[in-house]
This record gives structure tokens, C-alpha cells and sequence, in this order.
């Protein structure tokens, strides 16, 4: 030992272990300080943050009927790492009421990742969703035989009455841009889609609650992180009342069955809508839980087109309806004054004929009365050329722009941009371009764009706006901007541009309609009704029904407006749906129901 | 010499307290790794840190009782000791349960027992008497014959026999004692040439690794070819020999390798991505340790290991507990411990006064540093995975036992150095 010359070789030795164990400390530097990433993937492996969800807001109606409301519904979750080699398959099937089949199919579905990228054998997967407390009632029972399979609850949309489809919108599960733009949202969140549902999703959906749970590497919960500092605890959704009143609602829908058409109901003073219509509907049943996409898609390619909200979105042309306007905007513009006569020459006027027998000259209660063609030709003529044409047409296209400027003063021509109702169309009341663009300057006059005296024409209006005319007639020259909230202040009042003083001759014209003219076989006396029938001459097929009123004359409580398409008379198809619903909203009660039956029966389209 | 120096007074009490504090360390956090939020009591006998605690006290009982037994009893009884073991190390597979498809664990009662735990220790002490021959001269390497076959029989046995190959991967350890008495480091180097090789190979193919090494050996000859005294031939037959190495790497790893090992080393090379599969026990290893970040996260409050996302936490995986708890400060205490114990145990090795006892020591203090390379290489996604102990650390009775036999051993020695002739 004395003379050993491997002496040194003790420090190539220590060397080599103290190199190493520098490496190793290289190696820790480098995980431990300068890799950022590892704390978060530790964080993603060991905690899961639980979402709590919130009871969603439930809807009622302006009398406090419940109509929207939750229910709970059941997901079946498995966790396939903990189901084991020996789990009793034929079992689980018999549990759930499905064959052997359908479970390896949905198997072989969610564990594929290329179609399902969030699979993991460690993590909760869905293996059947929105099932309903029968559905899992076996399973629940008999839960501890099946290892890695759990329940989980939530909850969906339920509905009172199968009505106001269109108008309450449906909940669905959020798409990829709704989560891009609302970090509230995660994948699987639902929301509104339409309707009100969407309109009010900030108020209805509540806040989330989280809990954040620690989970060990098989996916199994093992407590809550930080004994639940980071949780809290989710705040339900506020519930809302809108102003639709579910009786004259449903009545309408029944009044409607089998027919294309919208009715809309409104309160004048307020602007509250009561009732907002389209048809064909479809049960709000059928747009919640598994069945939504598929009855969703048959609703999409559905040729009556039930999913478009004709009350909202059908654009037609007033009709006679809208002579009630052509009468205010005279009045005002000075092309009339209540004392003006004009003759009708009946069947034989040009360039209108007039479509009803009565005597000649008439008067402006008698015209609205018996709607004459002829004197609102003639009306419209005299607002339009009441200082001739001046040079370039200029006073005539002035006083077009006026006459234009008017009728928009009724909530025509635009959506009511301040409103809660959703997915309105803005209609259009042709502007002196319009037609400049057509015929040129000075190409154009009164008897060039004559059918708009009548309603018909390059006008085009919605339900929402004709009933929005009938409550600016019913108010007198106002309107509060139609909308679906109960009791909501911060609306605002529209002045239309025709002095109020001019409606009572109108609104006696339109109770002349009730009493003696074409609303005449469906009048309720005593209810003092005032309307205006129309018939919409419709290039495609039959005319369209309309009727737009209100009641009672003196006080205005509801107006009206009524489209039956391709039906045919006004006075025979729209004007009854409307009366009886005015006299449902009135007295809530129905005097006629024979005419419900027969309304209800009659039938335009096939089921 | 008649006078004894009193052993107790003799005995490198330093080596001790490093041992133990490791040892209580290491069963700290196999308290912290089975910690599961409603863990009853560390020293309860149902729970892994509780039978640790017993695997300690009796490991110190150990301990002390071979300071007791006279160092001449390893001399004298090495061979016997050595052909015992082998004798167990065969029928080991005939009287043992398959664990995780190894044949070394023998189940006394309720403790199992790993004979290759055992082996190493009596490996060294006959390797020791060999080398510590009065008439043993280290020449050439002939004279490494006998000792290479002593160190190669119980390797083979554990990695064929018993299925094992981290425990007989350990037994590359005696290369550092061969080099310590006289092997050429060109071996060492050699050693670290074929790995490198075999990294080339398996990770970019026959060509480059063919390429570096005529690089590299043409180098070495342009510089030698007029040296007298270098056989030239020589290292022209090496290069022949690694490029037949080269060769025989890729068969190997085709067809001698098992499927699980092959991808164990294609996932450390990054030829193959599977952060569930294979890859999975050091992709969260690497999660766990990484997420301690600097001071780590506290005892006892580590998500990764508590939640058991890292296998083998308590066993081989335990630098992970210690990694995410208590962070890098933590991490590099433990290593730079274990690189105190380890150059303490090489100075006493080179205090010893006869070959026998430094053979001796030179084998422990390379068991240990090979352990805490595997391991911790292994932990730290460095090394493939290959399942041995942190000495002291890891849970394990036998592993604790054979450590404290091949350490108290050396200490005896040690203690008894002054007593020896010079």
C-alpha cells in the first residue's frame, strides 16, 4: 500500500461523482426554475375544477304563470380505467334498457379519439346524457355492481303549456365561438339560442359555480384543494316576467292551428306585447335534450318554414290596413281635411276600382268604414301634389320625402331598435331614391307609385309594425317601443308626426269598421271595438288576411294585428281571430265558441 | 500488537449520522408519498411509512451488531459467504412469488425478502479477499480474470435468472474498484465510448455512429503513428471491435432487448412520444419535480405524489416526493448529502492500510454513487427507466438491510484499520 502508484487515480474517482451529481443538479435547475410549464401541468393532472352549475332564471308571464321552468335530467358517466376487466356488461345494458349493441357501439365512439378528442381512460366521459329520472331508476338502484359508472346531474328547460315556441327560443349547448367570445362559456356549457332564451341569457344563466376538487391519478375525486378556499358557490339565475299573457297567447296559437300566419298583441300605453304569434310553431318540448338536433333539422327543412318567426320576420304589404295611416298622414300634411268628399265610382274608378258597394261622394269615416280604394287614391294624390309638382318635381318629391317621414313616425321602415324582441326585419317604406333609381328624377309621380295609397306596392311591414300602427292609433300619436319584459320603464316614447288631434276621426272610422263595415259579422258591441280589415293581394297565391284594431275605443287596452296568409278576406280570416282575442284579453272569457271551433278546424296547410 | 484501539472510538461516526440522516429523510417522505389526506399515524405498522420505521430500527440494531462482529469474519469466511449467496441467488426464482414479472423476491411471513439486495455486499467481500492476497499484484489484465468472473456470475444470475436488470446493472459499480487497483482508465473511457455509441446507433442509425468513430479513432492514430511505444494494431483491432459493436447494437436492441425496454430507451431518446405508456412514470416524474419549483411546495402538500400520479412513489420514484415538496433547495440538499457520503466514503477508502479492506471500500463507495446515478437519472428522465433504490431512501426493507450490511461492514473495517500491520 505504501507504494501505490493508482494513488491519484481516487480523484478522476470523486470526480466522476461529483460530476455527475453536478449534472444531476443542472438537470433539476433547468425543471425546477427555468421550465415554466411543469407547475401547470401539475395543476391540470391534480385539480379539477368542478363547475357548479346554476339554476337557470325561470320565465312567467305577465299574470305570473310559470312558463319556463328546469328540470332535472341525468348523465351517465363512466370512467373506463376503473371499470375493470370484469364489469358486467350484460348487466349494465339491462340496467340502462339498451342491447349489448348499442352500449359497444357508444363505447367504441367515445373512447375513439379521433372523434372524441377529450378521451381519456382516467377522466369522466359521458356514456349516455339528458336521461330522464325513470331512465336511470334501475341503474341508480343497482349503481355499486358497475365500478367506474356515476351519475351526474343537471338540468333542462321545461315548459308549462306546448306554446310560444318562437317567442321563449330554446337552450342548446354553446359552439366554439360563443366560448371564444364570452369566457363565461366552457365546452358543454348550454345557453339561449333564440328567442327570449337569448335575449335575456345574461340575466337568466346565473354564475357559475367552481369547486376546485383534487383527483388522484385514476380520476377518483379525493377531496377539495385547500379545504374549499378556491371554491364558491353559484348564484341562480334571476328569474323574469314577460309581458305576454299566456291565455290570449294560446288562444291565438289554437286560432291559428293549420294556418301560415302571426298574431301580435299589444298593450298601447305600455308597449307591452301580449302576444306574439307565428304559425306554424312546434312543440318547445321538442328542442330540449337528446332529441333537439334531430327535431331541429326537421324543423329546418320543413317547407311551411316554422322556424322563421312570421310575426317578426314576414314582410308583406299592408294592405287596407294601411289606409288608416294614409288618412292620419293627409290629415296632417294638409292633403285632407275631415271634411274632404271624394267620389267612388265602385267597380268602374280608375285608376283604383273599389272592391265595396256604397254611395258616392264618401267621407273620410265612411272611406276607412268601407275601405274605398278611390278616395285613398285620391287622398294620397292631393297629399302628394297639394302645390303641384313645382320645377324638377321638386315640391313633389318634397312632399313625398314627408309623406315617407310620416308613416316612419309610426315605428315603419326600421326595427325598433331599443326593443327586447329579437330578430326583427325593418320592412321598407321605398324612399324618393328608390324610385329615382327606377324612374329617374322627374320620371316619377303620384300615379306612378298609386298602389302605395292602398297598401300595396313597394310597401312592406311586419306583424310587430302593423300592430305597433294599431296601438299609435289606439294611443293617439304615441307609441312606447314594443317589447317582451313586463314592467319595464326605460323604454322609449315615440311621438308620431301626426298631431293627436286628427286620430278621433280616424279611431270613428275604425269603429264604423266594427259596427258597419267589414268587421261588422264579428263585432262584440260592447266591447266598443275599433278595427281595419285587409286583404293583401299576394303575387305568389291567395291573398293574405290582416286585420289590425284595438279595444275598448275610449280607453285602449289591446291592439291587435292579425296576418292569415294565403287565406283570403281580411274580414273573414284575420278580423275574428283578432276580436276574439281582444275579447278573451278583456273578459277573459269566449262568448263564440263555435267560431273558435270553426277557426280552430279550418285548416290551409297539411300537417 | 496487542493493544485494540476501542472499535466504538474508532468507528467514522460522520458516516453514520449521514447514513441516518439520510435514512430518516428518505422515511419522511415515504410518510409524504403514502400520505393520502386522512393518514393516520407515521408509525403505524399498516402503512408503508410505519413498516419503514421497524425496516429502520432494525436496520440500526443491524448496524450495530456487525461493529460487534470482528472484521476477520469477512476475511476468513469470504468464499463461503460468496458461494452461499450464489447457491441463493439460484434457488431464489424456485421459492419466489412473481413480483412485476421478476423471480427475486422470497416471502418469509409477512416480509419478503430480495436476495440480490444481499448479493452485492457479499460480492465485494470476496472480490475484497481476492485482490487482498498476500501474493496478488495487479499487472495486466489477466490478473482481472478471477475478480471479473466473481463480479459476473451473480450479475448474470440476477439479469437472467431472475429477470432483474437494475439490480445487476448495479454490479458495474466494481469497474471504479478494478480501476482504483490498477485497471486502465482506457477501459472506463472505453465503456463510455460504447455508450455513446449505442445512443448513435439506436438514435441515428448505423452511418453516423460509423462515421464518429473513425473520426475519432483516426484522430487518436495521426497522433500516435510514430509513438514507439503505442501498439497501433491494437487500436485498429478496437475500431474493427466497435464497428462490430455498432453493428451487434442494432440487433440488439431488435431482438435481445424486451419490448418494454426497447421502449423505455426510444422514449428517453425522443424517438417515441407516450406520455401514457411508457414514457408515463417519467413524464410524471419530471411534472412532479418541475412543479416544486424553487423552495417546493411543503411537506406533506404535494399534489403530484400525493395523488398518486407518480408510480412507485415510495419505492423507486421517491426523489419525486422530495422534488415537488421541497423544491430545488430540498432536491440538491439530498443529491450534495448523498455526494458528501459518497466522497467520505472514498476517503476512507483511501485511509485503509490494507488491500482487503480497500478493495472493500472502493466496491461500497461505487454501489452507492451507481445507485444514485441509475436512480436519480432515472428520476429525472436522464437515464432509461430501470427500476433500482435510492440507498437509504427508497421503502424497502431488504434494500435498507443490504445497504446497512455493506456500509456497517466497511465502517467495521474502517474502525479496525489501526489495528492492522503495516
Amino acid at each position: 500500500m505504501l507504494n501505490d502508484n493508482n494513488y491519484k487515480k481516487h480523484y478522476v474517482i470523486s470526480g466522476i461523482a461529483i460530476g455527475i451529481v453536478a449534472i444531476y443538479i443542472c438537470r433539476l435547475f433547468f425543471l425546477q426554475i427555468i421550465d415554466q410549464s411543469t407547475k401547470e401541468k401539475a395543476d391540470n393532472n391534480a385539480l379539477v375544477r368542478q363547475t357548479i352549475y346554476p339554476g337557470r332564471g325561470l320565465i312567467y308571464d305577465r299574470n305570473d304563470s310559470l312558463l319556463v321552468f328546469n328540470q332535472p335530467i341525468y348523465e351517465v358517466m363512466f370512467i373506463s380505467k376503473e371499470m375493470g376487466d370484469h364489469f358486467d356488461t350484460l348487466g349494465f345494458c339491462k340496467a340502462m334498457d339498451i342491447t349489448r349493441a348499442e352500449f359497444d357501439e357508444r363505447m367504441a365512439y367515445v373512447t375513439d379519439r379521433n372523434r372524441n378528442r377529450s378521451y381519456s381512460n382516467y377522466t369522466q366521459q359521458v356514456f349516455r346524457g339528458q336521461l330522464s329520472k325513470e331512465d336511470i331508476s334501475v341503474l341508480q338502484q343497482t349503481l355499486f355492481n358497475f365500478p367506474g359508472i356515476s351519475i351526474r346531474k343537471r338540468t333542462l328547460r321545461d315548459y308549462t303549456y306546448c306554446s310560444a315556441a318562437h317567442l321563449l327560443g330554446s337552450v342548446g349547448e354553446v359552439n366554439q365561438r360563443d366560448i371564444d367570445n364570452d369566457p363565461y362559456y366552457q365546452a358543454g356549457d348550454y345557453s339561449g339560442r333564440d328567442g327570449i332564451e337569448r335575449r335575456y341569457e345574461t340575466i337568466l344563466r346565473g354564475e357559475k359555480g367552481v369547486e376546485v376538487l383534487m383527483r388522484d391519478s385514476r380520476g377518483r375525486i379525493q377531496g377539495s384543494y385547500h379545504n374549499g378556499e378556491l371554491d364558491h358557490e353559484p348564484l341562480a339565475g334571476q328569474d323574469i316576467t314577460l309581458s305576454i299573457d299566456i291565455r290570449i297567447q294560446l288562444l291565438a296559437e289554437q286560432l291559428l292551428s293549420g294556418k301560415m300566419g302571426s298574431v301580435v298583441a299589444i298593450e298601447p300605453h305600455t308597449g307591452e306585447v301580449l302576444a306574439l304569434v307565428s304559425s306554424p310553431a312546434w312543440d318547445p318540448h321538442t328542442l330540449v335534450g337528446r332529441q333537439r338536433s334531430q327535431n331541429y333539422n326537421k324543423l329546418l327543412h320543413d317547407p311551411h318554414k316554422p322556424l322563421m318567426n312570421r310575426a317578426l320576420q314576414a314582410q308583406y304589404p299592408p294592405g287596407s290596413t294601411f289606409k288608416l295611416l294614409q288618412a292620419l298622414v293627409g290629415l296632417q300634411e294638409g292633403g285632407i281635411t275631415e271634411q274632404s268628399m271624394y267620389p267612388c265610382n265602385g267597380p268602374s274608378s280608375t285608376p283604383i276600382k273599389c272592391t265595396h258597394n256604397h254611395g258616392s261622394p264618401v267621407s273620410l269615416e265612411q272611406a276607412i268604414e268601407q275601405s274605398c280604394n278611390p278616395y285613398f287614391w285620391q287622398a294620397f294624390r292631393d297629399i302628394l301634389q297639394k302645390d303641384g309638382y313645382g320645377k324638377q318635381n321638386k315640391n313633389f318629391r318634397a312632399n313625398y320625402e314627408r309623406w315617407r317621414k310620416d308613416i316612419l313616425s309610426f315605428g315603419f321602415g326600421s326595427k325598433f331598435e331599443d326593443s327586447d324582441i329579437p330578430d326583427q326585419v325593418s320592412g321598407s317604406i321605398p324612399s324618393t331614391a328608390f324610385y329615382d333609381r327606377y324612374y329617374g328624377k322627374t320620371g316619377w309621380k303620384a300615379i306612378t307609385i298609386r298602389s302605395l295609397s292602398i297598401g300595396q306596392g313597394e310597401i312592406l311591414v311586419t306583424p310587430l309594425q302593423l300592430a305597433n300602427e294599431a296601438a299609435c292609433i289606439a294611443n293617439e300619436g304615441y307609441y312606447i317601443t314594443p317589447h317582451l319584459l313586463h314592467n319595464d320603464s326605460s323604454l322609449t316614447r315615440h311621438t308620431t308626426n301626426v298631431d293627436p288631434k286628427y286620430f278621433p276621426v280616424v279611431k270613428t272610422g275604425m269603429h264604423r269598421v266594427m259596427t258597419n263595415g267589414t268587421g261588422r259579422w264579428y263585432n262584440i258591441e260592447a266591447l266598443n271595438m275599433c278595427g281595419k280589415t285587409g286583404t293583401v293581394q299576394n303575387p305568389h297565391g291567395k291573398d293574405h288576411a290582416v286585420f289590425i284594431g284595438f279595444a275598448p275605443m275610449d280607453d285602449p287596452k289591446i291592439a291587435v294585428a292579425v296576418v292569415v296568409e294565403n287565406a283570403g278576406f281580411g274580414a273573414t280570416w284575420a278580423c275574428p281571430v283578432a276580436t276574439l282575442m281582444m275579447e278573451k284579453y278583456l273578459t277573459d272569457s269566449i262568448s263564440r265558441p263555435d267560431l273558435v271551433n270553426k277557426l280552430t278546424t279550418t285548416h290551409f296547410i297539411s300537417e | 500488537m496487542n493493544r485494540r484501539t476501542n472499535i466504538w472510538n474508532a468507528v467514522d461516526w460522520v458516516t453514520v449520522l449521514i447514513f441516518l440522516a439520510l435514512a430518516v429523510f428518505g422515511w419522511l417522505n415515504i410518510y409524504g408519498a403514502g400520505y393520502s389526506f386522512e393518514q393516520t399515524s407515521m408509525f403505524s405498522f399498516t402503512n408503508r411509512a410505519g413498516k419503514q420505521f421497524i425496516w429502520l430500527l432494525t436496520a440500526i440494531v443491524l448496524g450495530l451488531v456487525i461493529l460487534l462482529i470482528d472484521e476477520k469474519t469477512y476475511d476468513l469466511f469470504g468464499y463461503w459467504f460468496y458461494g452461499a449467496m450464489i447457491l441463493l441467488l439460484i434457488l431464489t426464482p424456485f421459492l419466489a412469488h412473481d413480483i412485476k414479472g421478476s423471480l427475486s423476491w422470497i416471502t418469509l411471513g409477512p416480509i419478503s425478502i430480495q436476495p440480490a439486495e444481499f448479493a452485492k455486499c457479499f460480492t465485494a467481500i470476496a472480490v475484497a479477499k481476492y485482490m487482498g492476497r498476500y501474493e496478488y499484484h495487479y499487472r495486466d489484465w489477466h490478473d482481472l480474470i478471477i475478480p471479473g468472473v466473481m463480479v459476473i456470475l451473480p450479475m448474470l444470475i440476477i439479469m437472467i435468472w431472475q429477470q432483474e436488470t437494475g439490480s445487476a446493472l448495479v454490479f458495474c459499480a466494481f469497474l471504479l474498484t478494478f480501476y482504483r487497483q490498477g485497471m486502465s482508465g482506457l477501459v472506463l473511457l472505453a465503456g463510455v465510448l460504447a455508450a455513446i455509441i449505442f445512443v448513435v446507433v439506436i438514435r441515428f442509425g448505423l452511418i453516423p455512429a460509423f462515421i464518429i468513430l473513425i473520426v475519432i479513432f483516426g484522430i487518436v492514430l495521426w497522433r500516435i503513428w510514430n509513438h514507439p511505444r503505442v501498439h497501433k494494431y491494437i487500436l485498429i483491432g478496437m475500431l474493427v471491435l466497435y464497428l462490430g459493436f455498432s453493428y451487434a447494437c442494432t440487433y440488439a436492441f431488435q431482438h435481445v432487448l424486451q419490448a418494454h425496454q426497447r421502449t423505455r430507451i426510444e422514449v428517453l431518446l425522443g424517438m417515441k412520444d407516450d406520455p401514457t405508456g411508457a414514457g408515463y412514470n417519467v413524464n410524471q416524474s419530471i411534472i412532479a419535480i418541475g412543479s416544486g419549483r424553487f423552495f417546493g411546495k411543503g411537506y406533506l402538500k404535494g399534489t403530484q405524489t400525493k395523488l398518486k400520479f407518480v408510480p412507485e412513489q415510495d419505492t423507486d420514484f421517491i426523489f419525486c416526493t422530495v422534488g415537488e415538496e421541497w423544491g430545488f433547495i430540498g432536491s440538491c440538499a439530498v443529491l450534495i448529502l448523498y455526494l458528501i457520503f459518497i466522497l467520505r466514503l472514498i476517503r476512507i477508502a483511501e485511509r485503509q492500510r490494507d488491500t482487503f479492506s480497500q478493495v472493500y471500500a472502493y466496491s461500497v463507495a461505487g454501489i452507492f454513487l451507481v445507485h444514485l446515478t441509475i436512480n436519480v437519472g432515472m428520476v429525472l428522465g436522464l437515464l432509461p427507466v430501470i427500476g433500482i433504490p435510492l440507498p437509504m431512501f427508497s421503502y424497502g426493507g431488504s434494500s435498507l438491510w443490504g445497504f446497512t450490511l455493506l456500509l456497517f461492514i466497511l465502517l467495521r473495517l474502517d474502525a479496525a484499520r489501526m489495528n492492522k500491520l503495516l
